[in-house]
């Protein structure tokens, strides 16, 4: 397992590194999809390890990009004439665009997770699908609350300060942020499911009410994890805002049908509640997508919506479920044939 | 949004105008609940298709109307296409969830509801589409209240509809069936029933449900592909107000989720109508939290 693990991850800091350098026409796609395998990283968090299964994560990504928006522009100026203007009033010197942009995505990370800290009161006492459609209403009222927010720039959307130099080094400098970004949360939380709070978390996940008994502080468990993946949400939001140059409301910050149904899709065809399912899921979801969207075009939601339904009906474990049932001495899962045949005696005896 | 409820203050008669239209389109709003509720207290799955299945109704009526049939004529032809549908949905994708954990069977849903709406949308457009009924609109109160007939007709076929669903329920032997597989399903297999014929039966009744209901949804309102998820939250919001296996609650939480969306969309405006809905979903959410966190328990 320790020796897979590595080359594994050898092989994918190789492909960040030279992908770019190798398919320079793709590298807004590559880095495109170092933010989906964050996507599937923090959704997997929640839903393969903890059992809560939102389908409102992208609310944070949303609010990230507004947040870091509002911190790039204010500042040094004005929001609310910088948006009625549509950007076109100002310019920012290189120094103000780096300061701003730091401090933007920063302020985006820390903003989602305050956020992700109040919601957590409003929405963890719901358990299993009505947490999922909670959220999903909130991800939904929030796309439909920041299109009439005109200090924000309302339905019509908002610019992001153009990034100073030439287009090429903008496409590296934000592909070599995303993939950092995507670096920092897989190296987080493979630190974080190390310790006693992953395990914590995934107690949670196996059994709630027993970890309750037990003394585990779940309500604060549960928050401190929605913080965490709303951080790198909040994140990844704010590169994805400018790296398209854009913020609008319903289809680029608060993509609950898109972005917010492909997290959750990812995560399961790679295999949720399995370390490496979300980044094997992310990278192949990714290639899969593009693919469709190059050769089925105008069926691509088609194909999209088929995925899923296979993906959830007949291949439910994933690719790397599947592989851990299949050979499970590669990963290091030891499998007491005694016990398995205990366990079906018991079911078979339901 | 101040001077539209002091509009309502000034003009009392608009309430009733509001109310009115709220009730007598809350009732289709009743319909798909039912068939919601339905599912969810027999099979234990959240059907997230549920507004796709009103909207394709509503395109079944649509197209006839462009074929020259009557929209309230092809009630009946939707009704026998939905059943006939669910129970191939059923057969090839619900029976495969139904034993599984319950985000199996919403997901799966809401990837079938993607697929359905974009069919949809490469069939018949993205236009907006109204069928027309040729009925005329009458106005009350001299005027100031206006009340289309085929709103009213479509409330009398509502309650129809609803009064047929009850009593296949309460007195057919599948309706037993059905409600004996609802409370204890191995129960109900001991005793001879098939469950996997009543599930499949219960799945394609609420498929024909929200087919009769999309019908009268195209008659006095608008269908859209994209329109559904709407409908699948509005019977989310009702059945969640009003607890599973609550019959009367469905209704009036129906009628009153109907009411309080004209209200929302004439005080805050017609953009904020979808938004009304999802806020009543949050607000519904939060106060069933609060009643069940007195029983120290979590909305399960």
């Amino acid at each position: 397992m320790k020796s897979l693990d590595n080359k594994l991850m050898l092989g994918l800091l190789a492909f960040g590194i030279f992908g770019p350098v190798l398919f320079p026409d793709y590298t807004f796609q590559i880095a495109l999809m170092w933010i989906m395998v964050l996507f599937a990283q923090t959704w997997d968090s929640m839903g393969g390890q903890m059992g809560y299964n939102s389908l409102g994560n992208i609310f944070f990504f949303g609010c990230g990009m507004y947040i870091c928006t509002v911190t790039q522009v204010g500042l040094f100026y004005d929001v609310g004439d910088y948006t009625s203007a549509t950007g076109s009033n100002v310019t920012f010197s290189d120094s103000q665009y780096f300061i701003g942009l730091g401090v933007g995505i920063l302020a985006a990370g820390v903003g989602a997770s305050v956020l992700a800290a109040c919601l957590g009161w409003t929405v963890f006492g719901l358990r299993g699908p009505y947490f999922a459609i909670g959220t999903l209403g909130i991800a939904l009222s929030a796309g439909e609350l920041f299109g009439t927010w005109d200090w924000v720039g309302g339905g019509s959307g908002v610019a992001i300060p153009v990034y100073p130099g030439e287009a090429d080094h903008k496409s590296m400098f934000f592909y070599t942020l995303c993939f950092l970004a995507a670096a920092s949360t897989f190296l987080f939380y493979r630190w974080l499911f190390s310790t006693r709070f992953g395990l914590a978390v995934n107690a949670i996940r196996d059994d709630e009410g027993k970890a309750d008994a037990m003394g585990l502080h779940t309500l604060r468990h549960k928050t401190v994890a929605w913080c965490f993946s709303a951080f790198f949400l909040g994140i990844s939001g704010a590169l994805f805002g400018n790296l398209t140059g854009f913020v609008e409301p319903l289809e680029v910050a608060f993509p609950t049908a898109t972005f917010g149904i492909f997290m959750v899709a990812m995560s399961l065809l790679g295999g949720s509640g399995t370390f490496w399912g979300p980044v094997v899921g992310a990278i192949m979801f990714h290639v899969i997508k593009e693919a469709t969207w190059t050769y089925f075009l105008g069926w691509q939601w088609v194909a999209l919506g088929v995925i899923i339904i296979i993906n959830v009906v007949y291949f439910q474990q994933g690719v790397v479920g599947w592989m851990q049932e299949k050979w499970p001495e590669k990963f290091g899962i030891e499998v007491d044939s005694s016990m398995s045949m205990e366990d079906e005696a018991k079911e078979a005896a339901q | 949004m101040l001077d539209n409820i002091n509009i309502l203050w000034l003009a009392p008669l608009l309430n009733i105008q509001l109310i009115v239209d709220g009730i007598l389109i809350g009732a289709i709003f009743a319909l798909a609940a039912y068939g919601l509720a339905l599912v969810w207290g027999v099979m234990n799955v959240k059907n997230l298709a549920q507004g796709e299945f009103v909207i394709m109704g509503g395109y079944i009526a649509w197209f006839g109307s462009t074929q020259g049939l009557h929209p309230i004529l092809s009630m009946p032809i939707a009704i026998v296409i939905m059943f006939a549908y669910g129970w191939v949905i059923y057969r090839v994708i619900i029976s495969r969830v139904v034993a599984k954990d319950m985000f199996i069977s919403l997901l799966a849903t809401f990837g079938l509801a993607i697929v359905m709406q974009q069919a949809l949308n490469l069939m018949f457009g993205p236009e907006v589409q109204v069928a027309d009924s040729g009925l005329s609109v009458r106005s009350y109160f001299g005027g100031s209240v206006t009340i289309a007939d085929i709103r009213v007709v479509s409330f009398l076929l509502c309650c129809a509809l609803a009064t047929a669903v009850v009593l296949f329920m309460k007195k057919s032997r599948m309706g037993q069936a059905i409600r004996a597989t609802a409370q204890d399903a191995r129960a109900a297999k001991v005793m001879g029933i098939d469950t996997e014929q009543v599930y499949a039966f219960t799945y394609a009744l609420n498929s024909a449900i929200c087919g009769a209901a999309g019908v009268l949804v195209s008659m006095i309102w608008v269908i859209q592909p994209f329109y559904g998820l709407a409908h699948s939250i509005r019977s989310f919001v009702i059945v969640v107000a009003a607890g599973i296996g609550n019959l009367p609650g469905v209704i009036v939480s129906a009628l009153g989720l109907g009411a309080l969306e004209q209200y929302g969309g004439f005080v805050l405006g017609a953009e904020f109508q979808q938004a009304t809905v999802v806020g009543l979903l949050l607000v519904v959410l939060v106060y069933r939290q609060i009643q069940m966190r007195k029983k120290r328990q979590a909305v399960v």
